[in-house]
């Protein structure tokens, strides 16, 4: 029998949206009976979106307060308690996902399967490797559970029309005191959330300084867009490293991806692959970016970003 | 700390642009340029700087793989690691296994830190750092752009999606390492002939008595799909025509 448990992704209030996507992908296993687990100290909030999710059967809780700030060494051990009977444990693969899930398996004595991006069986999947150059199947022994990320950009969110049922789990298992969360610092933003926007608009080491950067801020905001930046950009200091997209960042899939003066490395282009339309803007006509980019412009962006940002109502 | 042990992970290159065997059982490796992983560069780098400040005493690099593995362990001690560790394979070995054979070296060994890089470019895995903390007992801070030790314990700077989550762990301890950790200095030359010097051991990994675990099956490699190349737009009315045509605007 096809069991999946999933890891719900969440900061204690709100329900991460990498958490229906994964649901979204477990649910293409056919037959398979889908629950989520809850770890937190007080996530009640957080439950009741859970439960609202499509194509799950229930939401577990396990109530801690080690879990408070989703520690890896904190919350695998938990997991692994309550792993029993299920075929199938996945989680997405955000940074919570990486950090926790091969912690789970190694625990499990398997091996994890990363960043499944299709299901082509209920141990069969695709997954992409050397920066998204290349789609490798790989099939996971069925004598064992299989410990799974999900590649969240490859899934649409499932619904939330549900009234799953709740069950709290007690779960007393010993854990670490060596781990110990002291801080996150996050330049907080109006502007949509990179990994869920419908529009992104990213700027590269073309900006050339911070200040520059604010006319990719002016036309993110007059197109209602996320605002995100190629590691050159980041590592120059014009960004902090959150916006990043690519290889090492956030691996988005927006409706629309706007690339101003990124040149369109390998690296940066496995985290747009998915997007729905990309429009590049570049003085270099020949820039790799051109080469995926749906729209091209070929020009100073200097000129012509403000001259876009103009233009729009 | 007396020791920190290095994970170096021999793969293509990453400006290489690989290409898929016709027949689908691998990626073309003939020929083409390999290097150390470019994430435990930067794990080197820093274990060499917590030495040069009299934080460790001795860097140990080690790596799995076939006898060529050897190369990047070279590159690592012309780099300026003390001595290295090859634990021979030529199957590549999956990550439960490679991270209980570095088990076996850390209970060798005894590191006060183990630093690995976030992931591997060739498999993009993403695990062994975290299956060896597992394992170990012990605790881990992946993808690390900030490390500081103060004695037994280190404050570690972790790049996550929300920003930067800052940890403390209790050491000894799996550090994974991302790009923005530092910048890996360059090897000189007569630092590649003091390298030819210094100890590399090779244990084939059965002398390890890793238990074999079944691995994930590797069916069929392909290219991905590939985008189709757009059109060029020749202004920004043409950029407005043309987003309004796919409904964009
Ligand atoms: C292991 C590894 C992981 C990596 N991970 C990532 C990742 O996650 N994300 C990522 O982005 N990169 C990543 N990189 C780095 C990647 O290889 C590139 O170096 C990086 O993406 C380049 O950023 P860029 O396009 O902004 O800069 P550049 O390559 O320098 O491109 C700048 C572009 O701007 C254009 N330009 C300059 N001036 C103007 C102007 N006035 N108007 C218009 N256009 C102009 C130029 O023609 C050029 O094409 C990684 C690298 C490695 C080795
Ligand atoms: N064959 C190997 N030899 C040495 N270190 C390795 C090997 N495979 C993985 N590692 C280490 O583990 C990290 C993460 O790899 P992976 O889990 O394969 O993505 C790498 O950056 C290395 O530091």
């Amino acid at each position: 029998m096809t069991k999946i448990l999933i890891v719900a992704e969440h900061d204690g209030q709100t329900l991460n949206p990498s958490t229906a996507k994964v649901v979204a992908c477990a649910a293409e296993i056919d037959g398979a009976e889908l629950d989520v687990v809850v770890f937190s100290d007080s996530a009640s909030d957080v439950v009741v979106q859970a439960a609202k999710l499509d194509a799950i059967s229930r939401v577990l809780t396990v109530d801690s307060v080690s879990s408070k700030n989703a520690l890896a060494a904190m919350i695998a051990p938990q997991m692994v308690a309550i792993a029993d009977g299920y075929s199938h444990l996945f989680g997405p693969s955000t940074t919570f996902g990486k950090d926790l899930m091969p912690r789970v398996a190694a625990l499990l004595g398997v091996n994890q399967i990363s960043d499944i991006m299709s299901v082509e069986g209920s141990h069969t999947f695709k997954r992409p490797i050397y920066a998204g150059n290349v789609v490798l199947t790989v099939k996971a022994p069925a004598d064992r559970p299989v410990v799974a990320t999900v590649r969240t950009a490859s899934y649409q969110a499932v619904g939330s029309d549900n009234s799953a049922v709740v069950e709290n789990i007690e779960c007393t298992v010993e854990l670490p005191t060596h781990t110990r969360f002291v801080e996150l610092k996050s330049a907080s933003s109006d502007r949509p959330d990179l990994q869920t926007a419908a529009r992104v608009v990213s700027g590269g080491r073309a900006l050339g300084s911070s200040e520059n950067f604010d006319i990719i801020f002016a036309l993110a905001d007059k197109l209602g867009a996320g605002v995100g930046a190629s590691r050159a950009a980041v590592d120059a200091g014009y960004v902090p490293n959150e916006m990043q997209v690519g290889q090492t960042g956030k691996i988005i899939a927006p409706a629309l991806y706007v690339a101003i003066g990124i040149s369109g490395a390998i690296q940066h282009l496995t985290g747009i692959k998915d997007a729905g339309t990309i429009v590049a803007i570049n003085k270099d006509g020949e820039a790799p970016i051109f080469e995926v980019a749906d729209i091209g412009l070929v020009g100073d962006l200097f000129k012509l970003v403000p001259e876009f940002t103009a233009a729009l109502k | 700390m007396d020791k920190i042990l290095v994970g170096l992970k021999r793969v293509v290159d990453f400006n290489v642009r690989v290409r898929v065997k016709n027949d689908g059982t691998g990626v073309e490796t003939g020929g083409v340029k390999m290097s150390i992983n470019p994430f435990d560069e930067i794990a080197l780098e820093e274990a060499l700087r917590i030495r040069e400040r009299g934080e460790a005493k001795e860097v140990i690099v080690v790596s799995i793989g076939a006898s060529e593995s050897a190369q990047q362990l070279r590159t690592g001690l012309a780099m300026g690691a003390d001595r290295a560790i090859l634990i021979q394979t030529t199957a590549a070995a999956d990550p439960i296994s490679r991270a209980r054979a570095l088990l076996e070296i850390v209970n060798r060994e005894a590191p006060g830190l183990v630093l690995l890089g976030k992931q591997a470019i060739d498999n993009d895995d993403n695990q062994t750092g975290q299956m060896l903390a597992a394992l170990w007992g012990r605790p881990q801070a992946t993808s690390a752009s900030k490390l500081e030790l103060n004695g037994d314990t280190a404050r570690v700077t972790r790049e996550v999606d929300l920003g930067l989550e800052i940890v403390d762990v209790d050491l000894p301890a799996v550090v994974t390492v991302d790009l923005r950790l530092n910048e890996p200095r360059y090897v000189k030359l007569p630092d590649i002939m003091k390298a030819k010097k210094k100890p590399l051991d090779e244990i084939p990994i059965a002398d390890l008595g890793v238990e074999a675990s079944p691995v994930i099956e590797e069916i069929l490699f392909e290219p991905p799909e590939q985008r189709q190349k757009g059109v060029i737009v020749d202004n920004v009315a043409g950029l407005i025509a043309a987003l309004k045509d796919k409904g964009l605007l």
